[in-house]
């Protein structure tokens, strides 16, 4: 394995931690406002960072192209966040600060994000919010009138802003209602129901990209000075997990292949409040949003294969884990720490519910505390989910949970400037791999879409545009016309295996694989097992799927095929990332690597980097470029939250 | 509960301009605790596998949030459990040997694409011409320095809960799109925010909405009834109120 420093320049400005970001925005060029109007932006994806810059860039004077997967821009997955947005606003007295919300991250990620990207994010989050409050979301209030707060694991303050438990929705529905004034505007141009499949590259930059028009089936193209890729995480790579039925990885991975380094494509999260699995014809998993760990408490039986009703478990024969093992941080220690715990007691045979994989999730000491009301006021939306999909009351009996996938800090390589290794292609939210190293901490999701979106795409972009010579791109370039030729190909050859496995039967068994030996903790002979399944997989894919229908309608299981298709790809390289990370760290667990207690054992001496995989062409092994990790200003230790 | 055989009636219709039908088909071995649209795929996954054409459906986060998912089940949209979109109706609430019909939104600004799938892009239109506070990026003053009192901040919270769905608008004899717009224009009547805009904002809104081609409200009430997130139909009174306001000069 060829490794080299030479080829990746993240572009951190000089000088000290919080003047980098100031010093950078006088430093970069600005484009007048009469060549705005002479660029184009393409931007995939209206999530939390695809609709901010959107809005934000149009508001600028640019003309943006929007493309997003589902029928409108409002559905994007951001959308089911519950919980909250971080914020170091310190408006609770309690002694957060910017660099307190800085350290937090970048202790939470175990240590595998860059200082100056995650100062950033922590400088930009009382802007977020300011501007969310302006966009007339309704935040938690006060009785005085002012905002609320809540806690969050991994932390000791309270930073957390929300709207009930549906956060997500309301900061999307902020940045969507701020893209559809600039749609009225006419500076942006909508196209939903669009699914990328492959950006252009002309003369070595980022000129366009190839979409698909899933209604009619038609390959369109178009073309622009610079695109951005906000189109979310691969999560579903496991089938199941906590994302959208159509959130995807095809745009990265398309991406990828033509230039775009992916970055730390192991560092996988897994959530640890989810609801368990009912049964194989199970489609998707669902969140139980981390606030619950505010008042709720996690606990199993002392004793293996107790199946007696939680109710009549006593006190002293119950396991309240977290508490027990982590005093100080108790049930809200990080969600890597949290994920584990759940697995190891369920191994050990303490698990409950029919499965034995589920934990539970006790608002009773709460209830009685506080009262139900209270509880009903901050989490009666989760309650009511939880009851619908599982039949139980929580009011009544604890919620049983179990962890799921939920986000992926990997993603596709950006400098400072969020630019990809593709001059021109730009990468925002958790698309990229930036700010959350090896775990993200709750909450922070949704600061680094906005902060990308409204604040950062919007300064970095115009340096580029300022700085290139971007001769016009007409659609009919060789580049675009191959490209669309490719895709009919790829279309074509779906639809022609005509096999006997259904996409979802190949997806089903991809996510198998995948959850059991690359997911919530590793081995070195289980991920070589995985490099030798993906492959055998995706061979069978290519032989025995069936995709029925035609290419001229709607058609979801051919749209389903060609994600499959990709995922079958990303997973190996997922694996071979894992496989070549000989630590554990955050969401990363080595079963090889850990102290003795069952922590996560970083080493720093030898893994301090983000590894980021360069696509070398089909069948052939990516190339690992490494970016070494410098801290100057945090000293990396044992994460302890004891 | 033991798993059940449903008997289903599903509107097929090629795509915009084919004649559609309703089709019968079994589905064997529902689980009570699958979802609907787990059951559809199940179906889909039988269908496949006898070299048919799978019924296409709208969804995607399947938690009741992204307002994606549609249909009408048994006459109404979303089905009959009380504040549950179609993705989190489980099938515990049927009985073995049910009949099943699933038909889409059915509404004239809201056609057919493909079986039950339908284009709702005329929600999209109505935002654009208000649907939000016109601020632009980095000039927002600090998040605390205007007070809004918990109860205003609910209220405006209780109308921002709309997913967006259109089960009200599939609901009403008129086809009325008054609750969608209605939950919007409110919920900036009750911040300060929204103010300096109102009018305009109700003026935009409910022209837009004419011109896509929904029908009038005339107060039968089966939106708030078939609505996900409950939105009171209170929110069409204050619509309204909003409207001769910035009508009357």
């Amino acid at each position: 394995m060829s490794q080299s420093n030479s080829k990746l320049d993240s572009k951190i400005p000089d000088g000290p931690l919080d003047k980098k970001w100031e010093t950078h925005k006088n430093n970069i060029k600005v484009v007048s406002p009469a060549n705005k109007r002479k660029h184009t932006i393409i931007v995939v994806g209206t999530g939390l960072a695809g609709a901010s810059a959107s809005a934000s860039l149009a508001e600028l004077g640019y003309n943006v192209k929007t493309f997003c997967i589902q029928d409108s821009p409002r559905r994007a997955h951001s959308i089911a966040a519950q919980g909250g947005i971080n914020a170091a606003k310190n408006y609770q007295n309690d002694n957060d600060s910017v660099f307190r919300l800085f350290y937090d991250t970048i202790k939470g990620g175990d240590y595998r994000a860059r200082e100056a990207n995650v100062y950033r994010l922590a400088e930009l989050s009382a802007n977020i919010i300011d501007q969310c409050v302006a966009q007339g979301v309704p935040f938690a209030r006060e009785y005085g009138g002012l905002l609320a707060n809540r806690s969050f694991g991994g932390v000791l303050v309270s930073r957390t802003f929300y709207a009930r438990g549906q956060t997500g929705q309301q900061l999307l529905l902020g940045a969507y209602g701020a893209m559809m004034r600039q749609v009225d505007l006419g500076k942006v141009e909508m196209y939903p129901r669009r699914e990328m499949l492959d950006v252009i590259v002309v003369d070595g930059k980022a000129r366009g990209i190839v979409v698909r028009n899933l209604i009619t089936g038609a390959v369109e193209r178009y073309a622009a000075d610079a695109v951005i890729l906000a189109t979310g995480g691969y999560g579903n790579l496991y089938y199941l997990s906590t994302n959208a039925k159509n959130s995807n990885a095809t745009a990265i991975w398309r991406a990828y292949k033509r230039g775009a380094y992916f970055a730390n494509p192991c560092f996988v999260q897994i959530h640890p409040t989810c609801i368990p699995v009912s049964g194989d014809y199970q489609s998707k998993l669902t969140l139980m949003s981390e606030s619950l760990r505010n008042d709720g408490r996690v606990w199993v039986p002392k004793k293996k294969g107790d199946n007696r009703p939680p109710n009549e478990i006593p006190e002293e024969e119950r396991d309240y884990y977290l508490e027990r093992r982590y005093p100080s941080y108790g049930n809200l220690v990080p969600r890597d720490v949290a994920s584990r715990n759940a697995k190891y007691v369920c191994d050990e045979g303490r698990g409950v519910g029919e499965t034995g994989l589920a934990v539970y999730l006790d608002f009773s000491d709460a209830i009685r505390r506080l009262g139900e009301d209270y509880i009903r006021d901050k989490y009666g939306n989760l309650f009511e989910m939880y009851e619908r999909i599982t039949g139980e009351d929580p009011y009544k009996t604890p919620m049983k949970i179990y962890p799921a996938v939920h986000y992926t800090m990997g993603g596709l390589w950006v400098d400072y400037n969020l630019m990809s290794t593709i001059p021109g292609l730009y990468v925002l939210g958790e698309a990229n791999f930036s700010d959350h190293g090896a775990n993200r901490l709750g909450a922070s999701a949704l600061m680094q879409g906005l902060a990308d979106g409204y604040f950062i795409i919007p300064y970095t972009i115009g340096d580029y545009l300022a700085n290139t010579d971007l001769p016009p791109v007409s659609t009919e370039e060789k580049a675009f016309e191959e490209s669309e030729k490719e895709i009919q190909e790829f279309v074509k050859r779906l639809l022609s295996v005509k096999g006997k496995k259904t996409v979802m039967e190949f997806h089903r068994e991809l996510g198998m694989i995948m959850w059991n030996k690359v997911g919530m903790s590793r081995n070195a002979k289980g991920l070589q097992e995985a490099l030798s399944d993906i492959p055998a997989l995706r061979e069978e894919f290519w032989k025995n799927v069936n995709v029925p229908g035609d290419e001229k309608h709607l058609n979801k299981n051919l749209e389903f095929a060609g994600r499959v298709a990709d995922f079958l790809e990303l997973g190996e390289l997922v694996a071979m990332d894992a496989l070549q990370r000989e630590e554990s760290c955050g969401g990363h667990f080595r079963e090889e690597y850990a102290t003795p207690d069952g922590e996560a054992l970083r080493n720093d001496e030898k893994f301090s980097f983000v590894a980021a995989w360069q696509y070398k062409g089909e069948g052939k092994k990516p190339e690992l470029v490494r970016e070494d990790l410098k801290f100057e200003y945090v000293k990396p230790t044992q994460r302890s939250y004891k | 509960m033991k798993n059940m055989t449903l008997k289903l009636l599903i509107w097929r219709q090629k795509d915009a301009n084919s004649p559609g039908e309703m089709v019968p088909y079994t589905v064997e071995n529902v689980s009570p605790h699958m979802s609907f649209l787990e059951m559809l795929d199940v179906l889909n996954e039988k269908i496949i596998k006898e070299g048919g054409d799978p019924i296409e459906f709208d969804n995607d986060c399947r938690e009741g949030i992204c307002g994606m998912c549609s249909l009408v089940i048994n006459g109404i949209p979303h089905g009959t459990q009380h504040r549950t979109a179609t993705c989190q109706l489980h099938m515990r609430h049927f009985k073995d040997g049910d009949t099943i019909t699933i038909e889409p939104f059915r509404a004239k600004p809201f056609p057919v694409i493909k079986d039950l799938a339908v284009d709702r892009s005329a929600f999209d239109r109505i935002i654009a011409k208000g649907g939000y506070i016109s601020v632009n990026t980095g000039s927002a003053p600090d998040a605390n320095s205007i007070p809004i009192s918990k109860e205003a901040a609910d209220l405006a919270m209780d109308a921002a809960e709309c997913i967006g769905c259109g089960a009200c608008v599939a609901a009403c004899p008129n086809a009325s799109a008054a609750l969608f717009v209605g939950a919007k224009i409110s919920q900036y009547t009750f911040l300060p925010q929204g103010k300096p805009e109102a009018k305009r904002r109700a003026l935009r809104m409910i022209e837009q909405m004419d011109a896509e081609g929904f029908g009038n409200c005339s107060n039968h009430g089966e939106c708030e009834a078939v609505c996900p997130k409950e939105i009171s139909i209170l929110n069409i009174a204050r619509m309204r109120r909003e409207f001769l306001k910035a009508a009357i000069r």
